[in-house]
């Protein structure tokens, strides 16, 4: 039932304690939070440094901006209202189509001009937001989700996570819904997380409830021939992050568009360690490589850097 | 990294070992003993008296208990807010005397008293003027037309008795017996006299030498109580005393003795409606407490610097502060060796203090009851789309509902260990409950139960620690034990290996 411990620090796995102490603790300045844990901030920097995001429509942020939103939402068919410090996906209103002043969701439940203008004043005075703040409505552009992941997902999107450690990417893995976790990507309740050569974007393995997977309960398409497109061009992306926000442990979180290719969707101060969990991979080896880069390098030979590091050792099959 | 973790173990291992000299210290050098002493019962008996001001002066005189043989008086308080206070000497002993020029509405009285048994005990000697003053019994108090019934009765008593002592205790049965012969029945009936001074007049009368006393059993902890007549008799030299329903009682059993002889117990003018009632209330106290070494605290800087030169009452909020660093310590140790998931890190604490209060068997009920009906109610209140504060401030509101009527409801059903709800903070459980429903909406069910099943789990462990004697005895007497918890906690803040839950979710990277 227990894994040796000694076995476990001897495949470099990251615990919890050592990842407050050392990663976050260490790397991480706390002054620099807010850059990722507000939205519109991460956004705003994002747009400044040319990093891909979803487009910006618009931000509201005081009540009597509300009927603005008529403006805003003028000729626009699909689009995504957040707040800004939402938290858990808290709040965030999808709209696929529209037909005049009705509007539809996903699922296709339809919602009204004056449905949504509650949604956003209940927003902007802390409904969603952490801790009840006074909060930011931001108003993004619908991303198309690229068809490549459709047989991998259940109803939900997957979301690329890539692990940046002084803006070297660490560890990559994708995150499909199932059923079980009822279309959300989380991995704790059921999705499956797909463990990503970080030097060719391939798939090395997959797992569900933390053990091993091979095809997707749902849709049953093999994992093993899953491949990202573009993957380093993701990797170029998600190393600028670093350069925009200095936290030295970060997590990016990238979608692909139909159109625009890879977009940057979110950034988080701290995240998690089930990334190893679908690599089957200790992430520390990987730390204790990038110790030995050289300091100051650009995002470009940061990632020439790893890939010439990870490439060789990596075992590009699929593992069962 | 290395030379924090370094600075990190030096900063702890400094304060721990300031903690653990000043430990020795008072140890070995100045004596006091590391182990909890044995402990003493100590027991508090309170007066309560209340009435209603009519707009008129008001005197209050209550009887005051003498001083009673094996149990020594600690300590002696009455409290009254904006009332005179006096003690004024009778013949038949002291008396309490509150007084005020306008009294208007209900108002409270207390007088309280701890008492501490004595291990000693001294043989009394009988007190002569009781027997000096006693003159013939002529059954005077009882109506004329009983008084035949009565001697008849004693007659018939006096065929089936032997001795003064089982005289006393035939009456006493014919008195409380379930069917009583049709003399007991009239003479109960008609007389206007209670069956104490009934039977007291009939011993007399039988020319025993007889007292009536009033007072309470205090081996168990009860409230609301009313002062219980008794019955002694002098045989042999020796005063036995007698229950007016249960017959003779065990000398061992322990009575308190609050009012001798013939005086009303409660007398007030200008007022309405008064009432007395008692309440006892016994529990262990280390003998350090009652008895404290004056001369070593007075000769020694660091001990006149202890929280024994603190009142009472502060010394008390203390005892329970003090543990709170070894709850933190429970804590600590199971989130960062263990991995538990709490809703709410310290949140534990807070609830296992409760425990302490209320027991811990009626503590959990509570607590998942309180929880519990909270996450339904809260459910509701999240349809309405409240915002944060409001919603909170609802939820506190429903905590307090929800804790007055299972005060009123278990109050009714006789569960009294229900009533200690009060001691949950409230506060804290409304916002357990707020962060619980969130969970429930954003992660499940599962999650709830995980976190909220952790959260008790260690509130438990932390009560087992916190509860425990030589822990209590420990923070009180040497509160520097806290300087070594805080040299643990500090490196335990520095442990970077794995945590035990971690080494089950890991489980698949090692095969």
């Amino acid at each position: 039932m227990f894994a040796n411990p000694f076995k476990l620090k001897k495949l470099g796995v990251l615990g919890m304690n050592r990842r407050n102490v050392y990663c976050i603790a260490e790397h991480n300045d706390r002054r620099k939070y807010p850059l990722v844990d507000n939205k519109l901030k991460t956004k705003i920097l994002a747009q400044e440094a040319n990093i891909a995001v979803p487009k910006l429509l618009g931000t509201l942020s005081l009540q009597s901006e509300v009927r603005k939103i008529e403006h805003i939402l003028k000729g626009l068919n699909g689009f995504v209202i957040k707040p800004a410090q939402g938290s858990g996906g808290k709040g965030i209103l999808v709209v696929t189509s529209r037909k005049d002043d009705l509007f539809f969701k996903p699922g296709g439940e339809s919602i009204s001009f004056r449905e949504i203008k509650q949604h956003i004043s209940n927003t902007l005075s802390g409904l969603y937001s952490l801790g009840g703040k006074v909060d930011v409505v931001m108003i993004e552009q619908l991303v198309e989700f690229d068809p490549i992941f459709d047989k991998y997902s259940f109803e939900g999107v997957p979301d690329i996570r890539i692990i940046l450690y002084k803006g070297f990417p660490a560890m990559a893995m994708l995150r499909c819904s199932t059923k079980a976790s009822d279309g959300k990507a989380n991995l704790h309740q059921g999705a499956v997380g797909v463990g990503i050569d970080i030097t060719t974007g391939k798939a090395l393995s997959a797992v569900q409830y933390n053990k091993p997977v091979i095809k997707h309960p749902d849709t049953g398409y093999d994992f093993s021939e899953l491949s990202i497109s573009h993957w380093k061009n993701m990797l170029e992306l998600s190393a600028r992050c670093y350069d925009m926000t200095k936290l030295g442990y970060l997590g990016v979180d990238i979608v692909i568009d139909q159109y625009l290719g890879p977009l940057i969707l979110e950034l988080n101060a701290r995240p998690g360690l089930a990334i190893q969990i679908a690599n089957q991979k200790g992430i520390l080896k990987r730390f204790e490589r990038i110790d030995t880069a050289p300091a100051y390098l650009t995002a470009y030979e940061r990632i020439d850097f790893i890939l010439e590091q990870f490439g060789k050792n990596i075992q590009l099959e699929f593992k069962l | 990294m290395t030379s924090r973790k370094y600075h990190a173990i030096g900063v702890a291992a400094v304060i721990a070992f300031i903690g653990l000299f000043l430990l020795y210290y008072k140890v070995k050098i100045l004596g006091m003993p590391f182990m909890p002493d044995e402990t003493k019962t100590v027991y508090r008996i309170e007066a309560k008296i209340t009435f209603e001001g009519m707009n008129k002066p008001v005197h209050v005189s209550m009887a005051l208990p003498q001083e009673q043989v094996g149990l020594q008086v600690i300590s002696e308080e009455a409290s009254s807010s904006g009332y005179g206070f006096t003690k004024s000497k009778t013949l038949y002993g002291q008396r309490a005397e509150w007084a005020k020029r306008r009294v208007i509405g209900p108002q409270t009285l207390y007088y309280t008293l701890e008492l501490v048994e004595q291990e000693f005990v001294q043989k009394s000697e009988p007190e002569k003027k009781h027997q000096t003053r006693r003159k013939k019994e002529l059954l005077l108090d009882i109506p004329v037309e009983l008084q035949s019934a009565a001697k008849n009765l004693i007659k018939d008593i006096r065929w089936r008795s032997a001795d003064p002592h089982s005289f006393t205790a035939q009456m006493i049965r014919d008195f409380s017996d379930k069917d009583p012969s049709q003399a007991v029945k009239i003479l109960l009936a008609k007389s206007n006299i209670t069956k104490q001074d009934m039977i007291y007049h009939m011993l007399r009368y039988e020319g025993l030498t007889v007292r009536k006393i009033n007072g309470l059993y205090i081996d168990e902890s009860h409230r609301n109580l009313k002062l219980i007549p008794l019955i002694e008799v002098l045989h042999k030299k020796k005063w036995q005393r007698f229950d007016l329903e249960k017959g003779k009682i065990e000398k061992d059993t322990h009575f308190f003795v609050w009012r001798r002889g013939g005086e009303s117990i409660l007398d007030v003018t200008g007022a309405k409606n008064s009432k007395i009632t008692f309440s006892v209330n016994k529990r262990q106290v280390p003998s350090r407490y009652l008895i404290e070494n004056k001369n070593i605290i007075k000769n020694s800087a660091i001990l006149d610097f202890s929280l024994f030169t603190l009142p009472v009452s502060e010394q008390n909020a203390f005892r329970h502060m003090l543990l709170v660093p070894f709850g933190a310590l429970v804590v600590v140790f199971l989130r960062v060796f263990v991995g538990i998931r709490t809703s709410g890190t310290f949140m534990p604490i807070l609830i296992a203090m409760a425990f302490m209060e209320t027991s811990l068997i009626a503590g959990v009920v509570m607590f998942i009851l309180i929880v519990g009906i909270g996450l339904i109610i809260r459910n509701y209140l999240s349809m309405l789309n409240l915002l944060l504060v409001a919603r909170i401030s609802a939820v506190v509101i429903v905590v307090i509902a929800i804790m007055s009527f299972m005060s009123i409801l278990s109050f009714k059903l006789g569960i009294e260990e229900a009533m200690t709800i009060t001691f949950f903070p409230m506060i804290i459980l409304a916002w357990t409950i707020e962060r619980m429903s969130i969970l429930w909406e954003e992660e499940g069910a599962k999650e709830v139960f995980i976190q909220g099943g952790g959260s008790l789990f260690v509130a438990v462990c932390a009560y087992f620690v916190m509860s425990n004697t030589f822990i209590g005895h420990l923070t009180f007497n040497f509160p520097e034990v806290v300087l070594v918890l805080l040299g643990i906690i500090i490196l335990m803040g520095r442990y970077s290996g794995y945590r035990l839950t971690e080494l089950i979710r890991f489980k698949s990277l090692t095969e």
